[in-house]
């Protein structure tokens, strides 16, 4: 076993009445790849949402490398580190692709309003540096052809690619990938499956949810099956793939 | 004073309402609405003669008919609606709305008779005027009918399913875009007929629209958006709170005061008093 | 691309500051100082309601708040009138963020709703509060301002100094959406939940841009005091705030040259349609001004419906599509390879 990155202790989510996750205990090693599985409505979203800092925790803790990171905002657990990308992609459309990655440059830049508004940018060297680290993000994913459209315009696989760069863009250490092959073909999920192990290479700890088994068994150090909020199973995808709750729980009986 | 007032503004709230319900749309024009009902009224009445009841139905007629024309020729048109378009589209119909109501009607403010020419009533000690009464006894008329035709009409009811959900309604074979121009027509009606009954007290003029709008817009809030019954109760606190802080305060910041506590309850409890806190978190403000 | 917004602005104070050679009647001067009140404020709203997609019917108020700082401490309290400008900036500033730290955590409807109750108690506060504003009467003898020991006591002397007042204003804006600032801006705009959740904290940019456009319109605000010498609570009511808005959307919404060109535009069209008047006239209609609201209210509506991306934007749609066509005919005549 190697070092902890994110832990979760006894995490419990409620909305109204329905319990979504419940006594989530969970450890998420650094430096692996760990999949969350489960059948629809099992809670996998809406632990990224309490891990990004988009919904509160009912109670438990989520602790990122030994800080407690509960109460933290959205903005500042993506400066601790923590990046993620959306079920339902979220580009920003009216912007040109490259412009999309330099956003998720903010983290690593910081010139004011005020500056901003006195300096014509052309004449700021941080304007320059923020472009070419959005280059080297896009060639990392493969986009740097499109560098220059509207990302509204991009067919779905590269929007997925594309919200990835801009995610890597802020230099993640912890990176949740939600459904990152969901609407791809075969050919693009491959291809998905690759860029998650070139990401692991960089040292970037993953976590993803997914429901393509194939790429699931084929990237992934670690498995963690969930059921109706509960954590029903976790291994080696091996492991899982003989564990009989697993299998209850998917072909049901 | 506060009462009649009042509801003015749960009038305006309920017409609020309506077009939130079956849209999610806020009608900026809903206080040219109550305008026109009354300007209209006066015109009947005072220029042409007509009995009250007569042109009180013309006038709230004439309204619906605008409330109509305006969701079919500027809300369906809209493919791609976003709040931002559709708020300023709504803005642009009042606009309008006021320019020609200060065309038609010029600018000066509009006198009205009351309803009934019987003076000041004694009860149980309090004078009321019987215009006063008229209100009151329209307001609860209006919430009845209300009342009445969500709860037991068909159409009434197909327009609530429309308000909980829109894409269910239509699966079930409910014309959701009809419910839609519908909930335009009403509500333009209802605003109607608040403008009629309360131009016979405070005079009416084509500028006021927008004031009784946003004063109407805060009663809405107040209650909750979307909950009429609340909004009748909001809309009558507002009016007494007015009323009450006319004679404490100054009259000069009596308008301020419906809008502080819009303000007020926008920032701390956009639910609105009798929202649930839960239901809060999940709409979005 | 970087440098065509730069080219353009170029171009743009080069005009402006040449138009005077053509005109030289006071009038037709003063109209268009009052065109660059409008475009000031217009170009702070837009960067709100354009890049940073919030909604304010309230921006009026701001403008009220620049004009009366200026009409009171100069009057009053005998400032300097620059002093008194800063101290009303200053006031926009501190009262945007009363204003903007709780209205901007509520979305679309309900904020257009709380800017406009906003915009109406100020209105109601600058006729009511007697003692300060001197109520529906007004403020009168604002003294001029000057400009190095300069007076600026003519139109056209005011003009100059205005316009490049705004010029220095839309110089700033326009650095501003190219910067790292103004894409964030953008990025809340497109999704707020993908930009908080690459960093960018999308509380304190709402507010800081809401700030800032609040500062260009109090400036427009105490420029405008000081040009007209008079001011009273009439042309600030909450139709100022929602004209203010008509602009920006008339123009298009999601660039600041639209922004200016409806700012332009409608600053214009009172002049615009009492020539038309005179040309209905001849063939037997009599146009009055009072007609001129039904006109901005179909103008307004007439966009929203069909070029919703405001003038500008269907004008550079148009463009890109001739544009377009050409190429293609040109590709045809000349077939590559």
């Amino acid at each position: 076993m190697g070092e902890p990155i994110l832990e979760f202790y006894g995490l419990r989510k409620e909305f109204g009445g329905v319990v979504a996750v419940d006594r989530l205990d969970f450890v998420v090693d650094r430096d692996t790849v760990t999949s969350v599985i489960g059948p629809n409505g099992a809670g996998k979203t809406t632990i990224f949402n309490m891990v990004t800092g988009f919904l509160p925790p009912t109670s438990g803790r989520i602790v990122f490398k030994n800080r407690d990171i509960n109460a933290c905002k959205q903005h500042v657990i993506a400066s601790l580190g923590i990046c993620r990308t959306f079920q339902s992609v979220q580009i920003f459309s009216e912007m040109t692709v490259i412009e999309n990655v330099m956003v998720g440059r903010h983290l690593r830049s910081k010139t004011g309003l005020i500056l901003s508004c006195i300096l014509p940018p052309v004449m700021r060297p941080e304007e320059k540096k923020i472009r070419e680290d959005a280059r080297h993000w896009l060639r990392f994913v493969g986009l740097d052809a499109s560098a220059d459209i509207l990302a509204g315009s991009l067919p779905l696989g590269n929007q997925r690619m594309l919200e990835i760069a801009r995610a890597l863009a802020t230099e993640p250490k912890l990176l949740l990938l939600d459904e990152p092959a969901s609407g791809l073909n075969t050919r693009e999920t491959i291809a998905m499956g690759e860029l998650i192990g070139n990401i692991r290479a960089l040292g970037v700890t993953v976590v993803l949810v997914e429901h393509d088994m194939e790429l699931v068994m084929g990237i992934s150090d670690h498995v963690a099956v969930l059921n109706f909020g509960m954590l029903i199973a976790e291994g080696t995808p091996a492991q899982i793939q003989e564990n009989p709750d697993v299998i209850t729980a998917y072909l049901g009986e | 004073m506060g009462i009649q007032r009042g509801s003015i503004y749960a009038l305006v709230a309920i017409g609020f309402n309506m077009i939130y319900n079956s849209t999610g749309i806020i009608n900026f024009a809903q206080g040219e609405f109550v305008v026109l009902g009354g300007l209209m009224m006066v015109t009947l009445t005072m220029n042409l003669s007509l009995s009250m009841p007569f042109a009180f139905l013309l006038s709230v007629l004439f309204v619906t008919i605008v409330g109509f024309l305006m969701e079919r020729l500027t809300i369906n048109p809209v493919r791609e609606p976003t709040v931002l378009r559709l708020i300023i589209i709504t803005i642009a119909v009042s606009i309008l709305l006021k320019g020609l109501a200060m065309c038609i009607w010029g600018k000066g403010s509009l006198y009205m008779r009351q309803f009934t020419q019987t003076g000041p009533i004694e009860f149980f000690g309090a004078t009321i005027m019987p215009q006063t009464l008229w209100i009151i006894g329209i307001l609860a008329a209006v919430v009845s009918a209300y009342i009445l035709f969500f709860n037991f009409t068909l159409t009434g009811k197909c327009m609530r399913a429309c308000s909980i959900n829109r894409d269910s309604a239509r699966l079930c074979g409910i014309n959701d875009r009809l419910m839609v121009m519908l909930s335009f027509a009403l509500s333009a009606g209802i605003g109607a007929v608040a403008g009629i009954i309360i131009t016979p007290i405070i005079q009416m003029d084509y500028g006021r629209g927008a004031l009784l709008g946003l004063k109407g817009f805060g009663a809405a809030v107040l209650g909750g958006l979307g909950n009429s019954g609340g909004a009748v109760v909001a809309g009558l606190l507002i009016g007494i709170l007015e009323a009450m802080s006319g004679g404490y305060i100054s009259s000069h910041y009596m308008d301020a005061i419906a809008l502080i506590v819009m303000l007020f309850v926008l920032f701390v409890r956009p639910g609105g008093i009798f929202g649930k806190s839960e239901e809060i978190r999940l709409k979005e403000f | 691309m970087q440098g065509k917004d730069y080219i353009g602005f170029s171009v743009f104070v080069i005009f402006m500051l040449a138009l005077p050679h053509w005109i030289s009647n006071d009038y037709y001067l003063g109209v268009l100082v009052f065109t660059a009140f409008n475009c000031m404020a217009c170009v702070g709203l837009c960067l709100l309601m354009g890049y940073a997609g919030q909604i304010s019917l309230g921006h009026g108020a701001f403008v009220a708040i620049g004009a009366y700082a200026a009409g009171i401490l100069t009057t009053h309290l005998g400032w300097s009138p620059w002093l008194a400008m800063g101290a009303g900036v200053l006031a926009a500033v501190f009262i945007a963020l009363v204003i903007g730290v709780p209205s901007l955590r509520l979305k679309g409807h309900y904020l257009a709703m709380a800017t406009l109750g906003f915009a109406s108690i100020v209105h109601i506060v600058s006729v009511a509060a007697i003692d300060i504003t001197n109520g529906p009467a007004g403020i009168i003898d604002i003294p001029r301002i000057k400009l190095f020991g300069f007076a600026l006591d003519s139109d056209i002397r005011y003009y100059y100094f205005v316009w490049i007042i705004f010029a220095v204003g839309l110089f700033f804006a326009i650095n501003l959406v190219k910067s790292r600032v103004g894409r964030g801006l953008r990025a809340i705009h497109g999704s707020e939940d993908a930009a908080s959740a690459v960093g960018v904290n999308i509380t304190r940019y709402k507010i800081q841009i809401f700030i800032l456009s609040a500062v260009y319109a109090a400036v427009s605000g105490s420029l405008y005091a000081y040009y007209v010498n008079y001011i009273d609570p009439g042309p600030f009511d909450i139709m100022y705030s929602v004209l203010l808005v008509t602009m920006v959307a008339v123009g298009g919404l999601h660039s600041l040259w639209g922004a200016v060109a409806g700012g332009i535009l409608l600053s214009l069209l009172p002049e615009l349609l009492s020539m038309a008047a005179d040309t209905f006239a001849g063939v037997g209609i009599a146009y009055k001004p009072d007609y001129d609201t039904i006109v901005y209210g179909g103008i307004l509506l007439f966009i929203m419906l069909f070029m919703p991306e405001g003038l500008f934007g269907g004008i550079s749609t148009l463009g890109s599509l001739v544009f377009k066509a050409i190429a293609r005919m040109a590709g045809r005549r000349y077939p590559s390879g």
